[in-house]
């Protein structure tokens, strides 16, 4: 199967999925108990002049799958209208929350590579050695550690104690000095799990790269060590690191929905995690519907990436 | 395991050795922690242990039954994992006799279970100071609202253990069926069940067990926010055995065995029941064991959010959500003990995992962490 067609199969494998993200989503309102109209309003009372109003808005006096129709075609456009908790603009407020939350994400996911691909290869090489055996305790105490609580301990130290960070964040750009040393606790919190995991799967991808035929003829012509593990196997190796691209986005944001929290960070997770307490369903769809989006997209494009990096695979 | 001189098992027999093996066995049912006392029985039986499994491989051909047996032999010499289950052994005997267990109607009380370790009801105020540091009174110290902190460890692990175990079980319980039907049966079936999981990939856990927990709350038999923990966890976890074990199935339905059992007239629930499920689970089991971790994390999230238990609960997670205004005050305990008992529990647990790991499927390397993930 040609490149070409092996993208449009895997396109065309997405497009339901969306689907069903989007229902699934719209869902969330019509599955609460009670009528629409309260969970939208966050359950509390109101006069039947804005029930009114948000009848008409939501459409809620046509069928459902109308009511869907309707609400699709408004979240293609990124209209989301007006929350009736807080009376914002839904695509404004996330809007105005989404880079604070892609800069920590992005921060973690490079610290995520920049020690899980270094230690991987390390353990890799010295497989059985003390080294090894550190790395796998190491790695298995990060993905052991609640991030909560490793984010309140540094939050602890570092914070209260030492006094060397400030315990909120500051009231800087985001592109700024104090912001981004504000950002190390949180980036070190949020990538410590995800670190380990790199660091595990490259080690086992490693290993298995180690025993293929090529390694011995690299070996067998005399090339040093270094350069066959850096060079040849190190290639092929890093394939397994780029699929787990999405699995680590859907990780990432699972933890910067808590650790957002702990260090105060105006991101989208803290932002979530206020509007269930609010009941502000139509944050709540929004945010959840651009999250799944993501990270459809997001294995859309890895699997993509795979079939360009490896000509092999097709399914 | 002493029958083994007398019965023939296999087809290569090596007298010489099944001394040493039966010898060596004996070591270690009675000191099964001491692992330096058996190192020479272990060097000196380290021949016997390649004739070991070629018999081993052959009598499990013969009787499937020992198949546990056997895992169970090659678990027991893993030394971190036979530590991660003592730990989880530790945690779960400190969480079952923490308090006393009753059953009562409106008549009668019955007491399952009167020991109490714990020294203070978890939910009783102000037993001492508030925010007291440790002290041999209270050997962890006290919450905001004078709690003793290391009654509600205690007792917090009954949550942790059993939301981890239920909402594990479960999902095993939906995602095994759904990924053996799917890959057995092939076609639209397998489209079907393949896409939902697809829609539920594409939510993070934690995210979608948020997102259901205001749906599952009202419901009426769920009652007290321990089942909408339970369920929510259940609804998210399902997808991810289905769509191991639908790989798995795929490969094994190929079998000559199930060929043959078709050819025989099998209905295909039996086959499925019989043939496929038992050879294709392995990787479940193992993924299953490290999502207790995973499971018992994303609960104590929930609980850290303020979401699911109530606030007031002796989860640990929960016990963490005032850690935050806690530590600014300078009171670290509050948030130390909860956060490690988490940690030691969920480390074991990945340490059982491993061992499981390499006791049933030795050709997989235990590092393959994308299970961990979900």
């Amino acid at each position: 199967m040609s490149l070409g067609r092996y993208v449009g199969r895997r396109l065309a494998i997405t497009v339901p999925v969306l689907v069903g993200v989007s229902v699934l989503t719209f869902s969330f309102v019509h599955l609460l108990p009670g009528d629409a109209v309260d969970a939208l309003v966050g359950f509390r009372d109101v006069s039947p002049a804005t029930e009114a109003a948000i009848r008409a808005e939501y459409h809620l006096g046509q069928p459902v799958w109308n009511q869907y129709l309707l609400w699709l075609r408004d979240a293609v456009t990124l209209e989301f209208g007006e929350s009736p908790v807080t009376g914002r603009d839904v695509t404004a407020t996330i809007g105005s929350r989404l880079p604070a939350t892609l800069a920590l994400g992005g921060a973690a996911w490079l610290l995520a590579l920049a020690i899980g691909i270094p230690a991987g290869i390390v353990t890799a090489v010295k497989a059985g050695e003390p080294a090894d055996e550190l790395g796998r305790i190491a790695a298995l105490a990060g993905i052991a550690t609640p991030n909560f609580w490793l984010g309140l301990i540094l939050l602890f130290v570092f914070s209260v104690r030492l006094g060397w960070v400030r315990v909120i964040p500051p009231d800087a750009p985001l592109a700024s000095i104090a912001t981004a040393k504000f950002l190390v606790l949180p980036t070190i919190t949020l990538g410590t799990a995800a670190a380990a995991l790199v660091m595990r799967l490259l080690r086992s991808s490693i290993r298995r790269e180690l025993d293929a035929p090529y390694v011995t003829t690299a070996r067998a012509k005399g090339l040093p060590e270094r350069t066959v593990v850096l060079k040849h196997v190190l290639r092929n190796a890093l394939l397994p690191v780029v699929t787990i691209a999405g699995l680590q986005l859907a990780f990432l944001v699972d933890g910067a929905v808590v650790v957002e929290g702990i260090f105060s960070w105006p991101g989208m997770g803290r932002l979530l995690v206020r509007s269930i307490l609010r009941r502000d369903y139509p944050l709540i769809q929004a945010i959840v519907l651009l999250i799944g989006v993501a990270i459809v997209l997001a294995n859309l494009l890895v699997d993509v990436i795979y079939a360009i990096l490896d000509p092999r695979i097709r399914y | 395991m002493n029958d083994r001189h007398t019965t023939e098992r296999g087809r290569i027999r090596i007298v010489g050795f099944d001394d040493a093996n039966a010898n060596r066995s004996d070591n270690d049912a009675s000191d099964d922690d001491d692992t330096d006392g058996a190192t020479p029985a272990d060097s000196g039986a380290g021949p016997a242990t390649t004739a070991e499994t070629e018999t081993m491989s052959a009598s499990t051909l013969r009787q499937p039954g020992r198949r546990l047996e056997n895992a169970w032999r090659r678990f027991r010499r893993n030394q971190s994992g036979m530590a991660g289950l003592a730990v989880l052994v530790v945690m779960a005997v400190l969480a079952v006799f923490a308090r006393p267990i009753t059953v009562s109607t409106t008549e009668v009380t019955i007491t399952l279970q009167p020991f109490s370790l714990a020294p203070y009801d978890p939910a009783a105020m102000f037993v001492g100071p508030a925010n007291a540091p440790p002290s041999p009174a209270h050997p962890f110290g006290t919450d905001w609202a004078g709690r003793d902190q290391f009654s509600r460890v205690l007792v917090g692990g009954r949550y942790t253990l059993s939301i981890g175990l239920v909402a594990v079980g479960l999902a095993l319980c939906v995602g095994v069926p759904l990924g053996a039907i799917a890959g057995y049966f092939g076609g639209w079936i397998d489209e079907a069940i393949m896409r939902v999981v697809d829609v539920l990939y594409a939510f993070p856990f934690l995210v979608l067990a948020i997102a259901i927990v205001p749906i599952l709350e009202p419901v009426p038999i769920l009652g007290s926010g321990y089942w909408t923990v339970v369920v929510a966890l259940a609804v998210t976890g399902w997808v991810g055995y289905a769509r191991l074990l639908r790989g798995e199935v795929l490969s094994v339905r190929e079998r000559e065995y199930v060929t043959a059992a078709r050819a025989l007239g099998v209905p295909d629930r039996t086959i499925i029941r019989r043939h496929v499920v038992p050879n294709a689970v392995a990787p479940v089991v193992v993924q299953a064991t490290l999502n207790v971790g995973t499971v018992v994390l994303t609960a104590a999230a929930l609980g850290f959010l303020g979401l699911g238990l109530e606030p007031g609960s002796a989860e640990w997670g929960a016990m963490l959500a005032q850690g935050r205004s806690s530590l600014l005050r300078g009171d670290w305990h509050i948030t130390v003990f909860p956060g490690l008992a988490i940690f030691l529990f969920v480390l074991a647990i990945n340490l059982v995992g491993d061992g499981i790991n390499d006791a049933i499927e030795p050709d997989r390397d235990a590092t393959d962490d994308r299970r961990r993930i979900r």
